[in-house]
């Protein structure tokens, strides 16, 4: 009855819903100052002062796009219904206004940066809505599943829980189950100056060993000296840098760099995924005043390109379905790695379809940016929030494709939703599970 | 610390021949020196699923299931992580411990090399066993663990209290503590991280963090009463009680003896303090501004500053010099009192001191090949593997250990020479 | 009224361009300092290279992804922009008041294409106003300001092509031309019209970004 007569207070998230009664307009108006005059400088004032509502940066956005072209889901018109009202009242606004916010900035925004692609001034609406992010963690009210996500990462150094003998564990029973397959295969543990640290996020040890099978076949085909650490900072993900917490950003990515100067490699390979990359180039490496990775990070396309390149790897019979390509934002928007990813595609399949859009205009998979580690509760959010990609998807498959390569995991995962919500029937692989099955082996 | 003076400074060369290995064994992992050269070592394949180690040219009695984590003590026992029937234990010379568990890992090995302690699990549950005896209590998890310089103590961070994935809020109201000895603090806090011993191992200080938002120092489980925006691991002061921590403020980093700046001056970063033995001199990496990195020393920055990393601050014995490894770009360097060395390394390791702290050598590596730096200069030729250098006590003298064409050397030679 | 004129053609005009000139100035260096004192590793990504390419690139029609999705948006701001820009500097009766107060003359556009102009810029600000109306995602940004800034930027047009074409008797509009135009080049420093200033800035900082960081394209 009393539901019926507030309707705005429909549940949304547990974890947003506790953290917002518990707020009071102190803490509040307090959280939004130190965030908005104390922790962001000039840039945040140049986007906020810059932008003159010309609405261009809309189109960008696949929230938007998928929604009938409801403004409430533009770049700008998400900025408008959480930074400009707290900025106006001066952090004066309702527990209510933060819920919105919450609910706005955490699962109907990617950060996947297209619309600063599309905005005449290059205003990083992203920015903005990390740093209402950010006012959401300072107030304890981050989604449930993405503040759990974001303490597993605080209290074990990795994203999913894994405890230190379970790390170390599944890789030598990944090492196990590989030589049957290649008998002198191993995953060298602790190998202080080998040239290569292999770093991988927690969900592979967690759901998808096979993935870290296919690597140790990979590196042990190329004959490349490598190593995987048995102590905490084997993990490259960072989901506290999407929940706003830096510190806890900061200490994370430490412990991965740290890790890999003390095993004394020269570079750190990372697998196929988009939003840990980001956060060694761009944002936690930042946190911590590098202006670039200490030790240089290579994306798993990166390294693909490079041993495919040099005939370290080699294809003994490419992949014959068509296949269409999915450039991850963080990788390339974020990071230009789209060419090279076409040269591995090119090398390992018969025939590449490209969608369109592609490379740094390709829409987003609306899984990143913390968005699906925000759970079940936003699942419809970010399926039916992305109607456009499955239209973008069934493009390429009437023009042949029949599998797509997601070279991240969070795509990966959104896009196996909305395949499957739509209908698409395009089948989904990573790079690596291609190159495994079609390379010389020995 | 294991004196030097037993070791053999006169035999000029010693060789193992490591050729053979690779005929004998299905394959040979890496080799593995002890600090007095004397011995040379490596896990090797022995057959389809059993292992072995290979000492000298001479294997264990007895082969295992699964042998990983070889490493030598200070004073030159060969140790190894050793699994049989799925049980994980240590083995000491080929002897494992009588005890063994689900799962072993981690070993740490006192200074003076006779203890060993590891983390293990059994039954799920979580501890410490130091020379094979298990914690009395054991826990949900466990990580962040040391050990005492003597060995005979080892902390730990558990987490005491039940907290499912997904009970957030359970969570924040504290679920870790530190556990010394298997005895956990009173106090829990929501994260704990990197305890320390203080040099009289009586008490333990920890990076704590109060809630999400308030990081401190944590002393025997109690915090100072100043929390801060963040934390860095803690350290004791070698004579003294006192604590030092970098901490956050105002997105600025300070040094805080027992939550008193002592620092002045900020930073854009602070970290890995370190006392010199006498305690008089207090140093730290930092990043001076950002993007750039040095070491500071009494809240001093150097000069020079690298815009990669600065890492390996290592004081001389006698507290007056210290190094440091600084990376610019690709390149890595040898830093010694603000000075730089006019080499430059694809890799180096930590720099050494005489123990009147007059030379400085260092393992390096250039174009896939290593040698020895010393003093700015190289010692040898590339060889294709080698271990840190490390000077007689009298300093007249270097031991370095080295791999040749399959043939591992233990070489003597005189600075005079250098 | 000619003492009103007097006074509105001289000592308002040079408060005005001072207004102007040390507001812009006074915000280029409070942005500068501010960069520096909370944000001072945005410098250490600053990159002219890449400054240029995302400048160059979003100053031509039709270079950029935004510019070919929106056909008619793109010619009509960059005309708009345009004759905002050139129209004031190049028009007879301002070089005129220049040569007479400075001695200094330049090259005029004819008063035919100066008078086109003119009413390219006053339809640019009603096209502009027109956009807010019908369309959703812009109506769903816009509030007053939007359209007083229009006003803002129109008024002087407005004023300026009534004066030349002498629809009013005496010097009233004339003199509310001026005035319009003095409040505008006044107010560009304080409002969001500051844009002109910092938006050259932050598409800088985005080409830097894009180009120095993310080696990808961000136009």
């Amino acid at each position: 009855m009393e539901e019926n007569q507030k309707p705005n207070h429909e549940k949304l998230d547990e974890g947003i819903d506790f953290g917002v009664s518990r707020l009071t307009p102190e803490k509040i108006e307090a959280a939004i100052n130190a965030v908005f005059n104390r922790e962001t400088g000039a840039r945040f004032r140049a986007y906020v002062e810059t932008c003159i509502h010309c609405g261009l940066c809309a189109d960008a956005c696949h929230f938007y796009l998928s929604r009938d072209k409801d403004p409430r889901f533009s770049p700008a018109g998400k900025v408008k219904q959480t930074v400009w009202p707290m900025l106006k009242a001066k952090g004066k606004v309702d527990a209510e206004m933060i819920r919105q916010a919450a609910r706005i900035a955490h699962t109907e925004c990617n950060l996947c940066k297209r619309c600063a692609i599309y905005c005449p001034f290059g205003i990083d609406i992203a920015y903005l809505m990390s740093m209402v992010r950010r006012v959401i963690h300072k107030l304890g009210a981050t989604p449930l599943y993405l503040q759990d996500t974001a303490h597993s990462h605080a209290a074990t150094m990795n994203q999913m829980w894994v405890k230190g003998d379970e790390w170390i564990d599944t890789l030598q029973w990944q090492e196990e189950e590989a030589r049957a397959e290649f008998p002198s295969l191993r995953i060298p543990l602790e190998v202080e100056g080998a040239d290569i640290m292999y770093s991988v996020i927690a969900p592979e040890p967690k759901f998808q060993a096979q993935l870290i099978y296919q690597m140790a076949a990979i590196m042990h085909t190329a004959g490349v000296r490598w190593t995987m650490p048995a102590t905490m900072g084997w993990d490259n993900s960072d989901m506290a840098m999407f929940s706003g917490d830096n510190e806890i950003m900061g200490r994370i990515k430490r412990a991965h760099f740290d890790t890999a100067a003390r095993l004394r490699v020269k570079r750190i390979v990372m697998g196929e995924c988009g939003h840990a990359f980001r956060s060694v180039y761009d944002m936690g490496n930042r946190w911590l005043g590098w202006a670039r990775p200490p030790i240089p990070i290579v994306h798993a396309i990166e390294f693909y390109y490079e041993l495919l390149k040099s005939g370290r790897l080699r294809i003994a019979r490419k992949y014959e379905k068509p296949v269409t390509l999915h450039d991850p934002c963080n990788v390339s928007r974020g990071a230009g790695l789209h060419e090279m990813a076409r040269y591995v595609a090119d090398q390992i399949c018969e025939q590449v379809v490209e969608m369109h859009p592609n490379r740094e205009y390709n829409y987003c998979c609306a899984a990143g940016g913390g968005v699906i580690n925000c759970g079940p509760p936003f699942k419809n959010t970010r399926v039916l929030g992305n109607k456009i990609k499955a239209e973008q998807l069934f493009d390429a498959k009437s023009r042949g494709a029949q599998t797509m390569i997601a070279p991240c995991h969070n795509c990966h995962s959104g896009l196996h939703d909305i395949v499957h919500h739509y209908e698409v029937g395009l089948e989904i692989k990573f790079f690596g599970d291609i190159i495994y099955e079609c390379m010389e082996k020995e | 610390m294991v004196e030097g003076k037993s070791r053999d400074w006169t035999t000029e060369e010693k060789t193992v021949d490591i050729g053979t290995w690779k005929e004998r064994f299905e394959w040979v992992e890496e080799l593995q020196a002890s600090p007095d050269g004397e011995t040379v070592a490596a896990i090797v394949n022995t057959g389809e699923e059993t292992f072995n180690v290979c000492v000298n040219g001479q294997t264990w009695e007895k082969d295992f299931d699964k042998i990983w984590h070889l490493r030598f003590t200070p004073e030159g026992r060969p140790y190894a992580l050793v699994a049989d029937m799925d049980q994980w234990t240590v083995a000491v010379a080929g002897t494992p411990w009588a005890e063994a568990f689900d799962y072993a890992w981690q070993p740490v090995v006192s200074a003076r090399g006779d203890h060993i302690a590891v983390s293990v699990q059994q039954g799920g549950r979580y501890a410490i066993a130091i020379d094979g005896a298990k914690w009395e209590n054991d826990f949900a998890d466990i990580g962040h663990w040391v050990s005492s310089a003597s060995g005979t103590r080892s902390a730990a961070v558990v987490q005491v209290r039940a907290a499912d994935s997904g009970q957030v809020h359970r969570f924040q109201e504290g679920t870790y503590t530190i556990a010394v000895d298997g005895q956990a603090w009173d106090n829990v806090f929501v994260n704990v991280w990197q305890p320390a011993f203080s040099p009289d191992e009586r008490q333990v200080a920890a990076e704590v963090r109060l809630d999400l938002y308030r990081y401190t120092i944590a002393v025997d489980g109690r915090p100072w009463g100043k929390t801060y925006g963040g934390i860095w691991a803690p350290c004791f002061h070698p004579h003294t009680a006192h604590v030092v921590a970098p901490v956050r403020q105002a997105g600025k980093w300070y040094m805080v003896q027992d939550g008193e700046i002592i620092w002045q001056k900020p930073f854009v970063q602070l970290w890995q303090q370190q006392f010199s033995t006498d305690g008089d001199r207090l140093a730290a990496i930092c990043a001076p501004r950002f993007g750039r990195w040095t070491v500071a020393v009494d809240g001093e920055p150097w000069r020079n500053t690298f815009n990669a990393m600065v890492t390996d601050l290592t004081f001389s014995p006698d507290g007056r010099r210290i190094a440091a490894l600084a990376k610019q770009d690709a390149h890595w360097h040898v830093v010694v009192d603000d000075q730089v060395w006019r080499n430059v390394f694809d890799m180096a390791w930590p720099p050494v001191f005489s123990s009147d702290g007059a030379n400085v050598a260092a393992k390096v590596e250039r174009e896939g090949r290593y040698t020895f730096v010393v003093n700015d200069r190289f010692r040898g030729q590339p060889c294709d593997m080698a271990w840190d250098p490390c000077f007689s006590d009298d300093g007249d003298a270097l031991l370095l250990r080295y791999v040749q064409d399959g043939v591992y050397h233990r070489r003597i030679v005189p600075l005079t020479d250098i | 009224m000619h003492a009103l004129y007097e006074w509105v053609a001289g000592p308002l005009t040079w408060v005005a361009f001072a207004v102007f000139v040390i507001g812009l100035v006074f915000r280029l260096v409070q942005v500068l300092v501010m960069v520096r004192k909370t944000e001072p590793f945005i410098f250490t990504y600053m990159s002219w290279k890449f400054s240029l390419r995302s400048i160059g690139r979003w100053l031509v029609p039709f270079a950029t992804l935004r510019w070919r999705t929106s056909p008619v948006m793109t010619v009509a701001t960059f005309a708009f922009h345009l004759c905002l820009l050139v129209t004031p500097v190049f028009v007879l009766s301002h070089i005129v008041l220049w040569d007479e107060a400075w001695g200094v003359q330049w090259w005029a556009l004819p008063d035919a294409v100066a008078d086109v102009m003119t009413v390219v810029v006053i339809a640019g600000c009603l096209f502009f106003a027109g956009r807010r109306i019908v369309r959703r995602e812009v109506r769903f940004l816009t509030d007053a300001s939007d359209y007083f800034l229009l006003a803002l930027t129109a008024a002087p047009f407005v004023t300026g092509f009534l004066a030349y074409h002498q629809v009013t008797q005496g010097a009233g509009m004339t003199i509310a031309h001026m005035i319009s135009g003095q409040v505008l080049l006044a107010a560009i420093p304080f409002t969001r019209l500051r844009h002109m200033l910092l938006g050259w800035l932050t598409r800088a900082y985005m080409g830097s970004e894009f180009g120095g960081v993310r080696r990808a394209r961000d136009y």
